[in-house]
C-alpha cells in the first residue's frame, strides 16, 4: 500500500532534521516502540509491538536511513520480523522545506506485509498503515513542538520537574543516542 | 412407484447415520501408541534463496525429537508428474524436481522447507518457530502474474526454466491453419477476454497424515487423507522414498471431502513415513486451515482469449483459444493434463462446429501450486464457450436457446468424433434443452422481469448447455495421451458362508455416498438386501486395487468393475447351483436371488449356493473350486459423456451491485440412474461451487505473492442465503453406450455448468436494463465489480 501526506510543523528545518536523525525521537514517535538503539548511520534496531487486526506480535528488525540529502530528504527503510505473525516491511521517503517560519513536511509512506499478517490481515491493512504513519507524524510533530523541546526548559516553575528537551538530551550528558 | 431397494431407489445414505452422529472415524481422530507430532516450518516469502539453516537451537529444546530439512531429501525422489504434455514444437514439458523439503530455494509462500518432530504438539510447533527465526532466507522478486512470467528469463521460479513456461501446447496443431482462415474468412467473429477465476478446495476436513514404521517387519503405514490410496501408494512408495510397495500400506479412512485437492500425493505425506522410520515412532501431522489454504493445490486459475467465428445467422464456424493456465511453483501431480486434455478436449462442447482450436501455455508462478478441482479444465472450457456464445447472441441479436439449438449435434450424428479428438458415444442435447425451458417457464420471463423491475430490481436468465468427458479412464487413450499412469478400477466381491457380501473397491468414498450406492447394484445382481452388503474401501491391503475417485469416474469405472465381478459371481454360482441339482450348468438360470434349473421347480437359494461354497462336502474338486469370492478389473473403452442444460434466473439490484439468485434450473443427461437422491446431491453440491465460483470465491496474491484471502475472513465461501432451491431433473436418459450399466459421471456437472449460467444471467439483466455497455464481467460477480462495470 502507498500513501502520501503533508503537515506543517511549527519549527525550524533545521530542527526538524535534527529530531528525525535522532533514535530518541524516533523511539518516542513509532507507536509500540519498545526500544531503538544504533545510529543515523549504521541503522537502528528497533522492537516495536503491534496488533494488526487479529494478529498482535513483537517485530524487531532494522531501521535505516538512505537517500540523505542533508537537512531536506531522507528515506526511512525497514523490515520487521513478526515470528509466526509474518513481517511488515516499509519505507517512508521524509522531505522538508521552510514553509512561513516552520517547516513543510512531505511523507510518501509504502508498507507492505507477508505471512500471517497477509493471511488474515489484508482487509485492514492499509488503514493500518495509515494509522501508524499518522500516528507517527503526529507525535513526531508533537515532539518537536512541544514546549521546551529546543533547550532547557527556561523557567522550571512548576512542580514537577519539566520534560527535558530532546535536543537537551541529544547533546547534554544524558545522551543516550549512541548504542547502549 | 418410486422404487424402494436396488438400481433406481432412493436408498438413503448408511454412512450418514456416522457422519451425522460424529462417529465418523477422521485421519486426526486415531490415536496411536507412542505418537509423536510433526510440524512443517513454512516460508513466509513467495520467492527466496536459502541462505542458512540453522537447526540447533530447535533439536535441542524439550521434547524435540528430530529437525528435518530439504537436505535430508535431497537424494529421495521427487514427487512427480502423472501426465508428460508436449508442446506443440515436440519438445516435452518442463519438469523440475518437486522434493519432500524446499531445497535451496522457497518458491511459493507456505512452501515447506523444514519439518519438527517433538513429544507435543506444543513442542514442535514453538522448535518450529525458532528454526523459522534461525533461517535465513534471500528474498527474490516474486513472479505472480503470468504474462509477465512469461519469457521472464531474468527472474525464474526454477533457476533451470529460462523462461517460466511449462510447456506451450496446441490442440489440434494440424487444425490450427484450417481455424486461423476460417476466422479470417468468417462474417462474424465474437472475441472475449476473461479470467476463470483461481479457487481453493477448502474440503471440510484439512489434509491429515499419520506415518508409522515396523521395525520387527520393516513394514510402513500411511494413514493419510486421499482420495485414491492406491496412487498415494504407488507415488510415495516409488518415487519419493523408494519402499517397496508390499512393505507399505496406505489407509485413507473417513475422509471429508476432496475435490480433486486430496488426489494428490503431498510432501508431508513422505515426511511423517521417513520420520517414523528414523524415530522408530508414529508421527502425525494436522494441517491447520491456514496451511490449507496455503498449500492444498489450487483450482482454475486461467487468463483466456476466445473467438467464435459464425455466420449471421449464427452458425458456428469456429472456435479459437489461447490461454494462460498458472500451474503455481511446482507440478502436482495432475498439473500437466488439466489445463490440456482435460480443458482443450472439451473446446467444441456439444456443438457440430467444424474447426476448433486451443493453444495453453502453462506457466510457473511463485504461487501454491494448481491442480484438478471438481470439474477440472472442464469447467474452464464451458465457461469459455458458453461465455461467447452468449456474447455473439447478443452481437448478432439472436435468441440464445434458437443459436443452442441450430447448432447442437444431432441424435443421428452419434457416434460423433469432434475436431477437438473426442468421440462423443451417444447424447440428446436438445431433449435436455426442451427440458430446462419447460421447467424454467422461458415463456414468462418477460412478466417475471416486469414484477422485478416493479421493484426496482434487474432481472436476466442465463443458459449454460455442458458437456464434459468423465469416467475418466481408458488406459489406451490417456496413454496415447501422455498419462504415466493406467486409469481402469477394480473390485472384489467376496461372498461369505453365510450369505452376506464384502466388497472390496478402488474407488474412494469421501462424501459420495459409495458405501450405499454400490450395495444397490449388488442387492439388484444378486437378489440380496442392500443390508447384506457392505463396501470395504480406502485401504491397500484389503482392496485388490484402484486408481481411486476423481474425475466422475467412481460408478462409471469403479462400479461396472464391480458389475463384471458380480457377472463371474453368478457364473460360479451356476457351477456350483448344476453339481448341488445334478443339472448341466447350460440349464441353470439366475433370477430374483434363486438358481433353478429351467423348467422344473429345481432350485436353490442364493444363501444355500454361498453355504455350499465354504462347506464343499462332496464337490468335485477337479472341475469345481471352493469359495465363492470374484474380483475383476475394468478398463473402459472410452470416456462416458453427460451432458446438459442449465437456466439461471438472477437479479441484479443497480444501485448496489449485488446479485441476487433467483432460481436454478439443471437438465442433466447422465445416462441410467442407481440412486435419485444421490445424484440430486451431487447435482446441488456441484452447482453450489459453481455459484461459489461465479459470485463469491477468489484467491488473491499480491505483486509480493502473499497470499491476501488465506483466511475465511477474505476468502468468501458461498452461503444458504448465496443459493436458491435448486430443480433438478435428469429425465433425459441417453444411457452409456459401452458400460453395461448404461452410467455417465455425475459428480463434477454442477461444477462445470453452472458459472456461465450465473455470468450470463447477470449480463442479460444488465443488458435488458439499459446498461448495454457491458458485456463481460469477469467471476466472481461481486457487487464491487457489477456496481463498476454499470457505473463504468
Amino acid at each position: 500500500m502507498q500513501l502520501t501526506d503533508q503537515r506543517i510543523i511549527n519549527a525550524a528545518p533545521e530542527t526538524v532534521w535534527a529530531a528525525i536523525m535522532n533514535p530518541e525521537v524516533l523511539k518516542a514517535c513509532v507507536p509500540g516502540c519498545e526500544s531503538m538503539t544504533g545510529s543515523a548511520a549504521e541503522g537502528y534496531a528497533a522492537v516495536v509491538v503491534q496488533k494488526v487486526g487479529p494478529v498482535s506480535a513483537r517485530f524487531t528488525g532494522l531501521v535505516r536511513l538512505s537517500d540523505i540529502v542533508e537537512g531536506r530528504e531522507v528515506t526511512l527503510s525497514g523490515e520487521g520480523k513478526g515470528g509466526p505473525a509474518g513481517f511488515a516491511k516499509g519505507s517512508a521517503k521524509v522531505t522538508m522545506a521552510p514553509e512561513g517560519g516552520g517547516t513543510l513536511l512531505t511523507y510518501e509512506v509504502n508498507a507492505n506485509v507477508g505471512g500471517k499478517l497477509a493471511q488474515l490481515g489484508s482487509r485492514i491493512i492499509d488503514g493500518f498503515a495509515k494509522k501508524m504513519a499518522d500516528q507517527f507524524f503526529e507525535r513526531f510533530q508533537e515532539t518537536i513542538e512541544a514546549p521546551g523541546a529546543e533547550e532547557e526548559t527556561v523557567l522550571a516553575e512548576g512542580e514537577e520537574a519539566p520534560k527535558r528537551g530532546w535536543l537537551r538530551r541529544m547533546f547534554g550528558n544524558e545522551s543516550k543516542g549512541g548504542k547502549e | 412407484m418410486p422404487k424402494d431397494h436396488g438400481i433406481g431407489a432412493s436408498t438413503k445414505r448408511r454412512e450418514d447415520v456416522r457422519f451425522l452422529t460424529g462417529k465418523g472415524v477422521y485421519t486426526d481422530d486415531m490415536r496411536v501408541y507412542g505418537q509423536t507430532y510433526a510440524v512443517f516450518v513454512r516460508s513466509q516469502v513467495a520467492h527466496g534463496r536459502i541462505k542458512s539453516i540453522n537447526t540447533g537451537n530447535a533439536a535441542a529444546m524439550p521434547g524435540v525429537l528430530a529437525v528435518f530439512t530439504g537436505e535430508d531429501f535431497k537424494d529421495v525422489g521427487g514427487n512427480p508428474a502423472g501426465w508428460l504434455i508436449k508442446s506443440r514444437n515436440g519438445e516435452a514439458m518442463r519438469e523440475p524436481k518437486r522434493p519432500v523439503l524446499a531445497h535451496s530455494k522457497v518458491r511459493h509462500v507456505g512452501d515447506a522447507y523444514a519439518a519438527v518432530i517433538a513429544e507435543t504438539y506444543a513442542q514442535a510447533k514453538d522448535a518450529a518457530q525458532q528454526l523459522a527465526d534461525d533461517t535465513e532466507i534471500e528474498e527474490l522478486p516474486a513472479i505472480v502474474d503470468m504474462a509477465a512470467a512469461l519469457g521472464n528469463t531474468s527472474n525464474r521460479v526454477h533457476d533451470e526454466i529460462p523462461d517460466n513456461q511449462c510447456y506451450d501446447w496446441g490442440w489440434i496443431e494440424d487444425n490450427r491453419a484450417a481455424v486461423d482462415a476460417a476466422i479470417k474468412a468468417a462474417p462474424h467473429v465474437t472475441t472475449l477476454e476473461l479470467v476463470n477465476n483461481r479457487l481453493v478446495p477448502n474440503a471440510m476436513e484439512p489434509r491429515a497424515s499419520i506415518g508409522e514404521y515396523f521395525p520387527g517387519t520393516g513394514d510402513y503405514k500411511l494413514t493419510t487423507t486421499s482420495q485414491n490410496p492406491h496412487l498415494t501408494r504407488l507415488l510415495v512408495a516409488a518415487f519419493v522414498l523408494g519402499i517397496p510397495e508390499n512393505k507399505l500400506t496406505v489407509v485413507a479412512p473417513d475422509v471429508g471431502g476432496g475435490f480433486g485437492s486430496k488426489i494428490y500425493h503431498y510432501g508431508e505425506e513422505a515426511l511423517v513415513l521417513a520420520a517414523a522410520k528414523k524415530l522408530c515412532r508414529p508421527v502425525r501431522w494436522t494441517a491447520e486451515r491456514s496451511e490449507s489454504f496455503l498449500s492444498d493445490a489450487h483450482g482454475r486459475d486461467h487468463v483466456t482469449k476466445i473467438e467464435l467465428a459464425s455466420d449471421l445467422e449464427g452458425n458456428f464456424i469456429a472456435f479459437r483459444t489461447e490461454t494462460m493456465a498458472n500451474v503455481g511453483a511446482y507440478l502436482s501431480n495432475f498439473a500437466t493434463v488439466t489445463p490440456t486434455f482435460l480443458h482443450g478436449t472439451l473446446m467444441a462442447g456439444p456443438y457440430k462446429v467444424p474447426h476448433v482450436y486451443v493453444n495453453v501455455k502453462t506457466v510457473f508462478t511463485n504461487t501454491a501450486p494448481v491442480d484438478a478441482y471438481r470439474g477440472a479444465g472442464r469447467p474452464e472450457a464451458t465457461y469459455s464457450l458458453e461465455r461467447v456464445v452468449d456474447k455473439m447472441c447478443r452481437e448478432l441479436n439472436l435468441d440464445p436457446f434458437e443459436v443452442r439449438r441450430k447448432n447442437f449435434i444431432t441424435t443421428d450424428m452419434f457416434p460423433y468424433t469432434t475436431p477437438v479428438a473426442l468421440a462423443y458415444d451417444t447424447g440428446n442435447y436438445h431433449a435436455t434443452l426442451d427440458k430446462v425451458m419447460e421447467m424454467a417457464d422461458v415463456a414468462g420471463f418477460e412478466k417475471r422481469r416486469a414484477e422485478s423491475a416493479k421493484r426496482g430490481k434487474l432481472r436476466g436468465m442465463g443458459l449454460s448447455t455442458w458437456i464434459e468427458a468423465c469416467g475418466i479412464a481408458p488406459s489406451h487413450l490417456v496413454g496415447i495421451l501422455g498419462a504415466r499412469v493406467g486409469l481402469y478400477d477394480a473390485a472384489t466381491v467376496r461372498v461369505n458362508a453365510t450369505g452376506n457380501i464384502s466388497v472390496m473397491v478402488g474407488a474412494h468414498s469421501h462424501g459420495q455416498g459409495h458405501e450405499t450406492v454400490f450395495p444397490q447394484i449388488v442387492a439388484s445382481k444378486l437378489g440380496v438386501p442392500e443390508s447384506s452388503v457392505e463396501i470395504v474401501h480406502g485401504d491397500t491391503s484389503k482392496i485388490p486395487f484402484g486408481m481411486g475417485s476423481y474425475g466422475s469416474r467412481s460408478l462409471a469405472v469403479c462400479g461396472v468393475a464391480m458389475d463384471k465381478a458380480l457377472d463371474k459371481i453368478v457364473a460360479k454360482g451356476k457351477k456350483i447351483a448344476a453339481h448341488m441339482l445334478e443339472a448341466s450348468e447350460d440349464d441353470i438360470t439366475f433370477e430374483d436371488g434363486r438358481f433353478s434349473v429351467a423348467g422344473t421347480d429345481k432350485a436353490k437359494t442364493f444363501g444355500e449356493i454361498a453355504f455350499s461354497a465354504y462347506v464343499p462336502h462332496n464337490y468335485p474338486l477337479e472341475t469345481l473350486e471352493p469359495g465363492l469370492e470374484e474380483t475383476a478389473f475394468y478398463d473402459p473403452a472410452n470416456f462416458t459423456y453427460p451432458a446438459g442444460a442449465y437456466i439461471c434466473e438472477a437479479e441484479v439490484d443497480a444501485e448496489t451491485g449485488k446479485v441476487d439468485i433467483l432460481a436454478f434450473y439443471c437438465a442433466d443427461d447422465f445416462g441410467n440412474i442407481m440412486n435419485p437422491m444421490i445424484v440430486e446431491g451431487q447435482v446441488h453440491g456441484g452447482v453450489g461451487q459453481g455459484i461459489g465460483q461465479a459470485l463469491v470465491e477468489n484467491t488473491y496474491y499480491d505483486s509480493n505473492g502473499q497470499l491476501l484471502t488465506g483466511s475465511y475472513m477474505d476468502y468468501a465461501m458461498p452461503r444458504a442465503t448465496d443459493v436458491p432451491f435448486y430443480t433438478v431433473d435428469y429425465s433425459c436418459q441417453t444411457p452409456c453406450t459401452h458400460n453395461p450399466l448404461g452410467v455417465k459421471g455425475c459428480g463434477e456437472a454442477g461444477a462445470i455448468g453452472s458459472p456461465p449460467a450465473v455470468v450470463n444471467a447477470v449480463i442479460d439483466a444488465l443488458q435488458r436494463g439499459g446498461h448495454t455497455h457491458v458485456t463481460h464481467i469477469d467471476m466472481p460477480v461481486s457487487p464491487s465489480r457489477v456496481w463498476s462495470a454499470i457505473n463504468g
